[in-house]
């Protein structure tokens, strides 16, 4: 179809309204910027008002019940304080002006943004700029997790002697891989999704700007809920949160059912708002089978954080019922069940974990083809891949409870489920194969960590086969060899691909170029030392060395300590990794070309810095992004040429001249 | 403006000065002798000493398993990195006289690669499954925990039951066949059949005799059943594999298989000299009530504070 062919049949097309999206703040009222307005201070102080004012509420309630006066801790008032502080923290920030302005009837006035670095502090509807939130976000959650990780190690260094008292540690490894978990859940759809997918299908915006910026907040409100845990002593289930373990824990449980619950609000609005968005916000001509492959991989990620996570926040809620209003949901001797919570978590557990792995076969396919300068092999396999994926990952839960003691009948059937997910899932290989075949490979930082990923994760697939069969689950289920597994698919397939996306989007997410030679020395550092610390992980579970133990037989010691000695140095890693990052971005910032990996990606056609409404015109799509090397190649798109809103403060063309409308009342600056 | 691929289109594809060699068969070549090397190297050297080892039933047989996964898993494994490596090598950008990759519609996609590739992983995928539900039925469950109401039982016309009662942090064990007496130490005959029925009276805990190729979680008031065969007499690992709380990491263990007769010989002395504390215990039950006030058949007998720092669980207060 010829450009005028296609611009002709798209000519019925309504571009979307390019006004802003309305923040909040109240119409009548003089916009407050500077230290007097809404940001991160604010939701400092509404956090700890709110922790306060909860805590005295909680004390109130629960101080007449023997149980509590008796037991000398109060899980009602925790309870309350956590869930007040978030929300304070959340009227703090300014996440509910809106709703408040609706509710007594004012007019809600357009965002107001100053282009100070200040904007990161504040709640903002630009998806740009949630996105980097993000990524200072989940960088902040990686390295908190990463530190309790070395913590943990240098614990078993020694079967016997110990640095941690036995409360101490478990209460590290419970935090470890809470902390780890809850980051891993939004590490790519956070920072990369957010900050991509409106640019990859032509939008200007996310479908619901406000809900995009509350799954951040609260985000970051999760983050500092499950760290509270670590003042209130902790709590001992680790991040599976077992019950009765979990009904007879301390309040630092309610840190840990409060956390999941408010991160999995933030999850569920994070999915929802980029699966509406990549549904309805498609420029014109961006069909289902022209849309970026990263994109697919979000759209199945996105639908199952929307329908897996509702039933853990269910489940946690039972859970805080059980610790303040003394139900049963979990306690067997008053009828309630402990395999209720096992079902419930792990019915949420198993999707969340390809929560954890589509992002990253996103990532990879995005970035192979850019690096082989070859179209995507078999992208509709992939796509189909990634659904079916999503699909059967609903169904392979009772595979953690193969030696619990429930039905014995079902467990063929859940083996079956759990093998057959390796044939879409092993989709991404045939992708990577064939599109490295007979390729122009450019070995960039990005491409090291996509082919690491690929190494890493046939390590991390195949022993989940082995997971997977029941006679062999006998021997390593519950054991290092389960952990070895999942830091394999997680860190060594997310985590290198998060890191991969990171070194090749950042240059265009914020304009400054990352350092070849630094990122080399992390990817090597990083490669060779996850190997030699979780590798050896798979022989001390097979040798018996049960998860989440702080003494071990003494022959296991020599694994131990090289898987130790390794992580610490896996740790060292990322010190390259922040100085790369503080010194390419802050200290001595090299402006990053438009397009430096000579990209075909939609993404990559615009300008850098992207402009506020990314696109002066919605672009008309003409065909997917993964024709290199071809002959007479079709245009990716037509980003359209001369004018087609030309007035109005909130008019693309004035938005170039001037990133931000200005607010009523308020001087601009230039 | 319109966006062009980023490639000159008016370039010439270069005729490539000589034969291109044949990459797939060169792969298959060094994928062959490396996974026929290395499966080999592992059935023989390393096979014999996968864990767990073969002193039960469950515990060879879930080591042949592992062997055979193993096996399927190196060349699949050896098969991928091959592949990588060697485009890697002969494919990167920066090697002199690398051929420039040619797009188009016959490098995004292969009806047979694509059909090839699907079959192959559902073929071997399927053939897994029925392997290891052929192994899980016909080893009476291979040693795993089948809950109260096993599907999978052993043949065997003589079943010793074991009761492994698990409790923070240590567990206790139950002849019911000799009285009901409780030992600390798991002692069990060679060349039986032995069902294992765990229980706990608090979180759940996992029963896990590594060495015996058991592993059963201890839920409260779930009695989980697990057989095995044992074949060889020597000192079995006990280990709690479930998160326990404050000290899952001391929660261990050791046991032995010893001779029947010996096993005999050990269980009537031992039912003998703890009859007068066998007569404290809550009667034999496949599960326990763990209920302060004693109500429900009561694990804490009638006459016991359980929060009282001078009586404990199977002891009567000291006479003062």
């Amino acid at each position: 179809m010829t450009l005028a062919a296609e611009r002709e049949a798209e000519s019925e097309v309504v571009y979307p309204d390019p006004t802003p999206p309305v923040l909040g703040g109240f119409q009548g009222l003089p916009a407050r910027p500077g230290w007097f307005s809404q940001h991160l201070g604010t939701a400092v102080i509404g956090a700890v008002l709110g922790y306060l004012l909860g805590h005295w509420l909680g004390n109130v309630v629960g101080s007449g019940y023997t149980n509590v006066s008796n037991s000398g801790s109060n899980s009602i008032a925790v309870t309350g304080g956590l869930l007040v502080a978030v929300a304070g923290w959340l009227l703090g920030i300014g996440a509910v002006n809106y709703p408040l302005a609706k509710l007594v009837g004012m007019e809600p006035r357009p965002e107001y943004e100053s282009t100070s670095w200040t904007r990161y502090l504040r709640y903002t509807a630009d998806h740009k700029v949630v996105g980097l939130q993000y990524v200072i976000g989940v960088l902040g959650f990686f390295f908190t997790g990463g530190l309790l990780a070395m913590a943990i190690r240098t614990e078993l260094l020694s079967p016997t002697s110990h640095v941690f008292g036995p409360g101490t540690y478990i209460a590290i490894v419970s935090e470890h891989g809470t902390v780890m978990m809850m980051m891993a859940t939004s590490v790519v759809v956070g920072p990369l999704g957010n900050w991509l997918v409106p640019l990859m299908i032509g939008a200007r915006r996310t479908a619901f700007p406000r809900v995009e910026a509350f799954s951040f907040w609260i985000f970051t409100a999760g983050y500092f809920v499950i760290l509270s845990a670590l003042f209130y002593g902790g709590f001992p289930t680790g991040w599976t949160g077992y019950a009765p373990l979990q009904t007879q824990a301390g309040v630092g449980m309610m840190s840990y059912l409060v956390g999941f619950a408010v991160i999995g609000l933030g999850m569920m609005a994070a999915g929802f708002n980029l699966a509406v968005t990549i549904i309805n916000y498609r420029a014109p001509g961006m069909t289902w089978s022209r849309i970026p492959i990263f994109v697919w991989s979000i759209l199945a990620t996105c639908a199952l954080l929307t329908l897996a996570t509702p039933t853990l926040v269910a489940a946690g809620l039972f859970g805080i019922l059980d610790h303040t209003a003394q139900t049963a949901f979990y306690v067997t001797e008053h009828g309630g069940s402990s395999f209720l919570w096992q079902n419930l978590f792990w019915f949420f557990g198993h999707p969340e974990v390809y929560i954890m792995a589509l992002p990253g076969f996103g990532i990879v396919a995005e970035l192979l083809p850019v690096f082989c300068r070859k179209p995507l092999f078999a992208y509709k396999v992939a796509a189909a891949g990634m659904v079916g994926v999503a699909l059967l990952s609903f169904f392979v839960w009772q595979h953690h409870l193969f030696q619990s003691g429930i039905n014995p009948d079902m467990r063929p059937l859940f083996m079956l489920t759990t093998e057959l997910i390796s044939i879409p899932t092993g989709f991404i290989y045939l992708v990577g194969l064939g599109t490295l075949y007979k390729a122009k490979i450019r070995l960039e930082v990005p491409m090291l960590f996509c082919l690491a990923v690929f190494f890493n994760f046939l390590i991390g697939g195949v022993t989940g086969v082995f997971l997977s069969d029941v006679p062999v689950n006998v021997t390593v289920h519950g054991s290092f060899f389960v952990l070895a597994h999942f830091h394999y698919t997680i860190m060594g397939g997310l985590i290198f691909a998060f890191f991969g996306g990171l070194y090749y989007w950042l240059p265009k997410m914020t304009g400054k170029t990352m350092n070849k030679q630094l990122g080399k020395a992390h990817f090597w550092t990083m490669f060779i030392f996850f190997n030699m610390t979780f590798f050896p992980m798979f022989l001390i579970g097979l040798l018996g060395q049960p998860r989440r133990v702080f003494e071990y037989a003494q022959n296991l010691q020599a694994l131990n300590d090289f898987a130790s000695v390794s992580a610490f140095l896996l740790g060292a890693s990322f010190l390259i990794f922040i100085a790369n990052f503080v010194w390419s971005i802050f200290i001595k910032p090299t402006p990053a070309p438009a397009n430096p990996w000579n990209s075909l990606g939609l993404e990559w056609q615009t300008p850098t810095p992207v402009p506020y409404y990314n696109f002066e015109r919605i672009p008309v799509v003409l065909s997917d992004p993964y024709h290199y090397s071809e002959e007479n190649a079709p245009a990716v798109a037509d980003l359209g040429e001369g004018e087609l809103v030309t007035t109005g403060a909130s008019s693309p063309a004035s938005v170039a001249e001037n990133p931000r409308p200005p607010a009523p009342g308020v001087e601009t600056t230039r | 403006m319109t966006i062009d691929t980023g490639q000159p289109t008016s370039q010439e594809v270069t005729e490539p000065a000589q034969e291109e060699p044949r990459h797939i068969w060169r792969m298959v070549a060094i994928w062959a002798v490396l996974a026929v090397v290395l499966d080999l190297l592992f059935y023989f050297l390393v096979g014999p000493h996968v864990p767990p080892g073969d002193m039960t039933s469950a515990a060879s047989e879930n080591q042949d398993d592992f062997t055979i996964l193993f096996l399927i898993a190196l060349p699949v494994m050896i098969g991928v990195w091959v592949y990588m490596a060697y485009s890697i090598v002969i494919w990167r950008a920066s090697r002199k006289g690398a051929p420039e990759p040619v797009g188009g519609p016959q490098a995004r996609s292969n009806l047979g690669v694509q059909v090839g590739w699907i079959v192959t992983t559902t073929v071997i995928v399927l053939g897994l499954f029925v392997f290891g539900t052929v192994e899980l039925v016909v080893n009476a469950g291979s040693g795993g925990g089948e809950g109260p109401n096993p599907i999978w039982t052993p043949t065997s016309a003589s079943v010793l039951p074991v009761q492994v009662i698990a409790q923070q942090w240590k567990f206790t064990y139950r002849y019911p066949t000799f009285g009901g007496f409780e030992s600390q130490q798991l002692v069990i005959p060679n060349g039986t059949t032995i069902a294992f029925h765990v229980t706990s009276l608090d979180v759940t805990h996992d029963f896990w005799a590594y060495q015996l190729s058991i592993k059963a979680d201890a839920n409260p008031q779930i009695d989980n059943v697990a057989y095995t065969t044992t074949r060889q007499a020597g000192s079995v690992t006990v280990r709690c594999d479930e998160l326990c709380g404050l000290w899952h990491g001391a929660m261990f263990n050791y046991g032995s298989v010893v001779s029947k007769t010996a096993f005999n010989i050990w269980a009537k002395a031992t039912e003998r000299a703890t009859a007068a504390n066998t007569k404290l215990l809550p009667p034999f039950a496949w599960t326990y009530v763990p209920d302060a006030n004693g109500a429900d058949g009561g694990y804490y007998p009638d006459n016991v504070d359980p929060y009282s720092n001078s009586e404990v669980y199977g002891a009567t207060p000291a006479k003062s």
